[in-house]
């Protein structure tokens, strides 16, 4: 290990990596995207303004790492007919704020308004959201731990959403 | 927009549907779905809500039954009262929130007309103003209309608005042993809505939906991209199978299995999947859960409680329940084209926790928009829909293992994969439909 990846991340690697995360995504890099999280990471998207109870409340996503490659392996699926044509997607990120910074600990929080396209046929759909990042240090790289994404409208009655905020 | 060729001809909108096949216009036509929307949907009893959402005096839902909002509420003397939701004033909608307590009256936020919560006229401001005018002869006078046939079954409330139709018992008959089930899993008999709603908007008919939930045929073909994936992907990965591969692998079963669970079907178009077992089979057992159960009913009956496993039961016209699961999905009709499906779930009182989280984790992987089942299933509807535009073959086809007599049988149990409910739903269709016209 180089002494530069035991480094603590500058706010310029954090924010970068968020920046990276959402890049990969519009760019359907899955792979990459995927190794981006944790074995024990998690994408959440809360289906309740504020909501804090993630097992007795139901969400819209709520993926371990297995769900997760479901959703990457059906992608690519020659039977995946909602995918045939493939949607698109597209971040604007508003620049990443960070939340808190624990280098003792590796672990940072940033926050991250969006607007997102998702599209697909003729249809586009805009949804916009916030972002937050726990993302951890270690082996000298960033993490995910947990990437949860609140819609502003997350109770509002949706078409097909079929790829990641 | 088509011609109102269906307004005022029965006979042209039972000519849509034939023993085994129906008219394409049934989902398409905007004149059949304004004929649904007024006699169909005012014949039938409707799933208005749970009286778990309304629990004390106040307390209120905004919904629709058909295309027509209302009010569910609790009123002062404990009962659930189901309300036209405008104001006899201006038509203006007295609340829009959803959910929320009302207090002893409700209040119109425009002219500020109060009504009692059975909708009864309790004060209008400056009320001299309809001295001597004949006001307490008109509609107004009458406060929030009530709709006029309410049955509140085991917590679970339906309402009728026309006078037209059968009663509540002689419309759901032996169907309601479905709802019994769902009900009884509760060691105390009773369920609690819990843990939201998913909200899913759909451009394809309504039927559609309620079609696709006794079709056994399309599981393993349309959800080999999300089921079978989610299989593949577990093997891949070894170790123990999760919940959530609990939950989708049974969705790529045989078509043998889904043959051998039998569909029951019941008059008035009511009709269930899994007779003799179904996918909600096999699910790990929940610990404390069956000794709660049998300390409750005694074993004997706990057993048979839960040895049920029906799959999908279809109440017509437009809800779907999972008993073993204790969700519950209406298909709302907006348009010909267009359909909000809400998918609710519900909370045993008494049980583990673990059984809502279960309940919460199926809901989420195949219900909501976000589901990768949902996708599979929604692309079929929305290329149904679209398909249908074409002239090259106006019918669609119900017609898997037809038998000429079975219209003389309004209840049978026959092999888990034929359309025979799919018919069912289609002859109540054009008996509701046409009752009133």
């Amino acid at each position: 290990m180089t002494g530069q990846s035991q480094a603590h991340p500058t706010d310029a690697d954090l924010i970068g990596f968020v920046l990276t995360e959402a890049r990969l995504i519009d760019a359907h890099r899955f792979e990459e995207w995927l190794d981006l999280f944790c074995d024990d990471g998690r994408y959440w998207m809360p289906l309740e303004w504020g909501q804090t109870d993630r097992r007795l409340h139901a969400s819209l996503m709520d993926e371990d790492k297995l769900l997760l490659r479901v959703r990457v392996e059906r992608l690519k699926g020659n039977r995946t007919f909602s995918q045939k044509p493939k949607s698109r997607c597209h971040h604007v990120l508003q620049v990443p704020m960070i939340d808190s910074r624990d280098d003792g600990a590796g672990t940072y929080e940033l926050y991250t308004p969006f607007h997102y396209v998702e599209t697909r046929l003729d249809e586009q759909t805009l949804y916009a959201g916030w972002a937050r990042h726990s993302l951890v240090h270690a082996d000298g790289r960033l993490r995910i731990k947990l990437k949860r994404v609140d819609l502003v409208n997350p109770e509002a009655a949706f078409g097909n959403i079929q790829l990641f905020m | 927009m088509s011609t109102p060729r269906y307004h005022g001809n029965p006979q042209a909108v039972r000519a849509l549907v034939r023993e085994t096949a129906v008219h394409r216009d049934v989902y398409t036509d905007p004149d059949v779905f304004a004929l649904e929307m007024e006699h169909l949907f005012a014949n039938t009893w409707n799933y208005v809500g749970h009286a778990s959402q309304v629990a004390k005096p106040g307390d209120y839902i905004t919904t629709t039954i058909g295309a027509q909002p209302v009010i569910m509420v609790r009123h002062t003397d404990g009962a659930v009262r189901v309300l036209y939701n405008r104001c006899p004033h201006k038509g203006t909608k007295i609340a829009i929130d959803g959910c929320g307590n009302t207090g002893k009256f409700f209040r119109c936020p425009y002219h500020a007309w109060t009504f009692k919560t059975d909708g009864s006229l309790l004060a209008i401001p400056l009320k001299k103003g309809y001295d001597g005018t004949g006001f307490e002869n008109s509609d107004a006078a009458r406060g929030l209309t009530p709709v006029r046939h309410v049955k509140n079954y085991r917590d679970f409330v339906f309402a009728k608005i026309n006078d037209a139709g059968p009663d509540f018992e002689t419309f759901f008959g032996e169907s309601l042993s479905s709802l019994d089930n769902m009900i009884d899993r509760s060691p105390e008999g009773k369920l609690e809505v819990a843990g939201g709603v998913f909200r899913y908007m759909h451009n394809c008919n309504w039927k559609m939906l309620v079609e696709n939930q006794t079709d056994t045929c399309h599981p393993m073909v349309a959800h080999e991209s999300s089921a079978g994936t989610a299989i593949d992907v577990w093997k891949t990965a070894g170790g123990p199978k999760p919940m959530a591969v609990e939950i989708f692998a049974p969705f790529m079963s045989s078509y043998e299995f889904f043959e051998g669970m039998g569909i029951r079907v019941w008059d008035n178009g009511h009709g269930h999947t899994g007779v003799s077992h179904s996918i909600h089979s096999d699910y790990s057992a929940v610990p404390g859960y069956f000794d709660q159960m049998v300390a409750a009913y005694g074993e004997a009956r706990a057993r048979a409680i839960l040895d049920e496993n029906r799959h999908n039961t279809v109440y017509f016209p437009n809800i779907m329940i999972k008993g073993p699961i204790q969700l519950l999905r209406i298909f709302r009709p907006i348009a010909a084209n267009k359909t909000l499906v809400e998918s609710w779930t519900y909370r045993l009182v008494g049980a583990p926790d673990l059984l809502l989280e279960r309940t919460l984790m199926y809901n989420r992987l195949i219900n909501a928009p976000t589901s990768v089942v949902g996708h599979d299933d929604l692309e079929m509807y929305e290329r149904a829909q679209e398909g249908l535009a074409s002239n090259g073959n106006e019918w669609v086809n119900v017609q898997r293992l037809y038998d000429a007599a079975e219209s003389a049988s309004p209840v049978a149990v026959t092999n888990g994969t034929t359309e025979w409910q799919m018919r069912n739903q289609f002859r109540a269709w054009s008996k509701f439909i046409t009752m009133t016209m």
